[in-house]
Order: C-alpha cells, then sequence, then structure tokens
C-alpha cells in the first residue's frame, strides 16, 4: 500500500515538473518537414554569425545595425516581412527556414547556404525563443495556393486592370518603376524611410524567386512596410493574373510572361518604352 | 431536500452580491482639458495628387496632431480609469472608424479589449490601413473604395498608432482599453465617466502629441468629482 502510495506521488510529481516544459516545448523548437531544429544547438550558431546585426539580445541592435540601411530584423517584436501567413500573424517555421536559406535580396542579409539544413532549423528553433509571442500564439494558417493557370494574353491584360484597380501605382508607379506619388512619403514601421520595388530595375522579388512567391508577397502583404495585404480584395486564382502582369514589369528578367506579352503590339510598345533607371529598391529615382 | 434548499439560497445569495457588486454606480468624473504653452502649427493637407478627396473640402484642411478649441481646450485626449475599475467583457456594438475625405473619422477611436473594431473606407479612393501595434499583432491592410468593411479585434490594452501609407497625412490613433469607463475629448476639452460605483481609482489622460498624465480620485456615493488635466504644449 504504502509502495503503491509513493509510486503515484512520482507519477504525480514528475507530471508536474514535466507540465512546463511541455507547454512551452513548442517555442524552443522548429519542424521542417522531417527536420526538428533544436534552440540549444541554434543558440551557438545565433551567437557565432547572426548576432553582429541582429543583437545580443535579438532585438536587431547589433554592432552593425547603425551602419545598414534596411535595419536587421527585431526577433523580439516578431514582426516578419516573408510570410505563407495572414498579414499581423506569426510566420510558419518554414518560412523561416526559407528566409535563411534564400537571404533578403537587395538588402544585408545574406543567403546561409553554407550552413547545413539541420543547422538552419536550429536557428529557427533558437529565434523563436527572443519574442514571447512564440509561447502564447500559433503560426498563422499558411494561404492555399491554388494551381498556376496557363498563361496567356488575357490573363497579363487582367492583371493589368488589376493594377490600376487596387492603385498599385500609388506607389510602385504607372510603369512600375518605384515612383508612384506616394513613393516619396513612405516610411517602415520603425520610421525608416523605405523605398517600393522598382519592377523595371529588379529581376528579383525580396521574398522568393517563384511566381507562386510573388503571389504570396501582395496576399499575406510585407509585414513592417508600408506594403499591404491585398487577401481581403484578390481572389486566389485572380491573383495570378497580376503575377503574369508583374513578370512583364520586370523588362530585365527574361520570363515567360515577358516573352509573351512582346508578341502582342500593345505589350512591345509598353515594353520598348520602358525606362530602367536606379536600383530595386528605388534608389536614384527622381521624382 | 436540504442539499436543494442550500443550493437555491446559494443561488440567491449569489445573484444579489453579482447585482450589487456589478451594478453600475452612480458617481461621476468629469472635467475639461486644457493646455499651457504654444502647440504645433498645424500644417495644411496638400490632396492635390487625390483630387476625389480634395473635392471634399472646400477650404483645405490642416494636419490633426494637436486640435484645440477656443479657451486652450484640448480635443482628442482620451480619458480613461486605468486603475480601480475592474476589466470588463467587450461590449456586442462594434467600433467603427471610417475613411472619408482622406481624413480618418473619428481621428481618436477608443474601444474595448476583444470589442469589434469596424474599418470602412467611404472615399473613392484606395487606403491602406496599417495600425503600428507594439504589444498587439501588427498588421496592414489595403482597403479599395466599395469593399466591406473590414473587421478586426485587438486582445490587449495599447495606445495604436493607425496610419495610411498611401496618404502620408492620414494619422489616427486607436485607445484599445480594459474597462468601459473612459471618454475621447470634444473640440471643448470637455469629458465626463459617468457611472462608476463609490471607490479609489486612477483616471489617466493621453493625447497622441503629448503624451499621459494622470490622478487619483476618490468617489463615494453618488457624488460628481470635477478635476481637470493641463498639459504642456510644445511648439514643435
Amino acid at each position: 500500500m504504502r509502495k503503491m502510495n509513493l509510486a503515484k506521488l512520482f507519477v504525480a510529481v514528475t507530471t508536474l515538473l514535466a507540465a512546463p516544459m511541455l507547454l512551452s516545448a513548442q517555442q524552443g523548437e522548429a519542424h521542417i518537414g522531417n527536420l526538428s531544429g533544436d534552440a540549444g544547438a541554434g543558440k551557438h550558431l545565433y551567437y557565432r554569425y547572426c548576432w553582429g546585426c541582429h543583437g545580443f539580445r535579438g532585438d536587431g541592435n547589433g554592432e552593425n545595425a547603425p551602419y545598414l540601411n534596411i535595419l536587421p530584423r527585431n526577433f523580439v517584436a516578431a514582426t516578419f516581412k516573408c510570410r505563407s501567413t495572414p498579414t499581423g500573424t506569426l510566420p510558419t517555421d518554414e518560412d523561416l527556414f526559407n528566409s535563411l536559406k534564400r537571404g533578403l535580396v537587395n538588402s544585408n542579409m545574406p543567403s546561409w547556404i553554407t550552413l547545413t539544413d539541420q543547422q538552419r532549423a536550429d536557428l529557427v528553433a533558437f529565434i523563436k525563443t527572443f519574442s514571447p509571442r512564440w509561447k502564447n500564439e500559433k503560426s498563422g494558417t499558411p494561404y492555399v495556393v491554388p494551381p498556376e493557370p496557363p498563361l496567356t494574353v488575357a490573363s497579363i491584360k487582367h492583371g493589368q486592370e488589376l493594377f490600376q484597380k487596387l492603385e498599385c501605382w500609388k506607389c510602385h508607379g504607372p510603369e512600375g518603376r518605384g515612383d508612384g506619388p506616394s513613393a516619396s512619403t513612405l516610411t517602415d514601421s520603425n520610421d525608416q524611410p523605405i523605398r517600393p520595388y522598382n519592377f523595371a530595375a529588379g529581376s528579383r522579388f525580396k521574398c522568393g524567386t517563384s511566381n507562386a512567391d510573388v503571389w504570396k508577397i501582395f496576399m499575406t502583404g510585407v509585414d513592417g512596410t508600408p506594403m499591404p495585404s491585398f487577401a481581403d480584395v484578390i481572389k486566389p486564382e485572380e491573383a495570378w493574373d497580376l503575377v503574369h502582369y508583374l513578370r512583364t514589369l520586370q523588362v530585365t528578367h527574361k520570363s515567360p510572361e515577358l516573352a509573351l506579352w512582346m508578341t502582342t503590339k500593345e505589350g512591345a510598345e509598353i515594353v520598348s518604352a520602358q525606362k530602367i533607371y536606379g536600383t530595386p529598391t528605388g534608389s536614384g529615382i527622381k521624382q | 431536500m436540504t442539499l436543494k434548499h442550500v443550493f437555491l439560497a446559494g443561488l440567491v445569495t449569489l445573484a444579489a452580491v453579482t447585482l450589487t457588486s456589478a451594478g453600475p454606480g452612480s458617481g461621476t468624473i468629469s472635467g475639461k482639458i486644457t493646455y499651457e504653452g504654444t502647440p504645433a502649427k498645424q500644417k495644411p493637407i496638400d490632396m492635390s495628387k487625390e483630387p476625389s478627396c480634395a473635392s471634399q473640402h472646400p477650404t483645405p484642411i490642416t494636419t490633426e496632431s494637436v486640435v484645440t478649441g477656443p479657451g486652450n481646450t484640448l480635443a482628442n485626449v482620451v480619458v480613461y480609469i486605468s486603475a480601480g475599475a475592474p476589466d470588463e467583457a467587450a461590449p456586442s456594438t462594434s467600433a467603427n472608424f471610417d475613411q472619408k475625405g482622406c481624413q480618418y473619422v473619428p481621428h481618436t477611436l477608443a474601444f474595448q479589449v476583444g470589442q469589434e473594431l469596424k474599418i470602412s473606407n467611404d472615399d473613392q479612393t484606395s487606403h491602406n490601413i496599417h495600425p503600428l501595434a507594439k504589444i498587439n499583432r501588427e498588421w496592414n491592410k489595403s482597403q479599395p473604395p466599395g469593399t466591406p468593411p473590414i473587421t478586426d479585434k485587438y486582445d490587449k490594452a495599447e495606445m495604436i498608432p493607425v496610419k495610411c501609407n498611401i496618404h502620408p497625412w492620414m494619422h489616427g490613433t486607436f485607445a484599445v482599453l480594459k474597462n468601459s469607463h473612459y471618454s475621447v475629448s470634444g473640440a471643448d476639452g470637455g469629458f465626463k465617466l459617468p457611472n462608476l460605483p463609490p471607490g479609489k481609482y486612477t483616471v489617466t489622460a493621453y493625447h497622441e502629441s503629448y503624451g499621459e498624465m494622470t490622478q487619483d480620485v476618490v468617489i463615494s456615493g453618488s457624488e460628481t468629482k470635477t478635476i481637470s488635466f493641463v498639459f504642456k504644449a510644445k511648439p514643435y
């Protein structure tokens, strides 16, 4: 009898001790496909490779931060640009993993292809320990990107209409050169000046190179910047038309969309009239 | 049988206690918000790039970071009970925030934690609504003309600056508060917090440019206490 009680007590105590560990388990972990990241291992990597910019406490105030004109991410605020999830929600582990692997083009964040997949997963797990948000919230539900419809001139033309109707040009400019009427006034959520993407000079996008990545950028919005989410106002299938049109604005990037657009009279005229100046991030553009 | 009686008696007592403690009190805190010093001069807004909005303002409007009235009164100050009153469940009504003539109506919107926030676009142009929350989630959504209202809720109390990135002059404030005892001052600087049960309260006044001030007030019975806040205005 006495033995029995002791055994019960042991189980109860172990459960009590384990409970907080179980609760906080999600925060110190990361799951990307079959990979499981470990925050302990990620910590060593972070204090070797990342803290120079992202800071000792992960708040984006590293030693190098004052010299960077797109500030390093503040992992305490946990506002991330490249997500597959709705605006205002936390990204998935895979989103963070992909950002590490790809880097953020036109910023100072390099592509960490020198690390192994396991190391990147460990870093994702550690990065998630900086903000209490990972303790209290789950990642947003990722948008389901519908299959890409066949590329047609009609699709590009409809995308062109959406670009007009949704007033993308207010910031990105009527020709997509990042020189719209509001462009010069934009600031990010840290009150730092920020410029809209210049499609004409840019061949790559910040959050990935595939058409599906472009689809996600304007549906999720780029949190922490002036770029809003259009998920409530563009139907998922229609969004592909806008993707096709945006590709034709990237005249320095050879894409099937640009090639098809050039075969039409209207498209050929627009493309040949496109002017390329400045950089993809909008510097060197006269208003 | 006895058990049932005890249970019923318990229920009656519980109901009585709930009624007396949760019922609205009859004390009131009211007063006026003023400023001393020179407030920043508000700049005229150039809406020429947005003709559909410019045409709604026959006389050009100015920025609204400080709105004053005659006699040095200060508008758009959120006055609320920051301590002494229990947290309350959100009301079922929604707090409405409109974009009209490329301005936010109202400029300062106070509502409760968990209360539905409804954002409408009455303009013939696209706006993006970008509440710059730090404690709550920061989101940013596009709202073209003719689209249905955007609804949201906030989980935590916070003073959230709101802006439209497309129209850089559009700035406003969401005051997300823990209870229903709040008031936003009008051009006359007046505020009134009615229905307060007796107790000791901390009253906070918040202005988007001048920060916050607090005062402790004791309410006994159904009295009306008059207090005033004087903000120090800065000319920049």
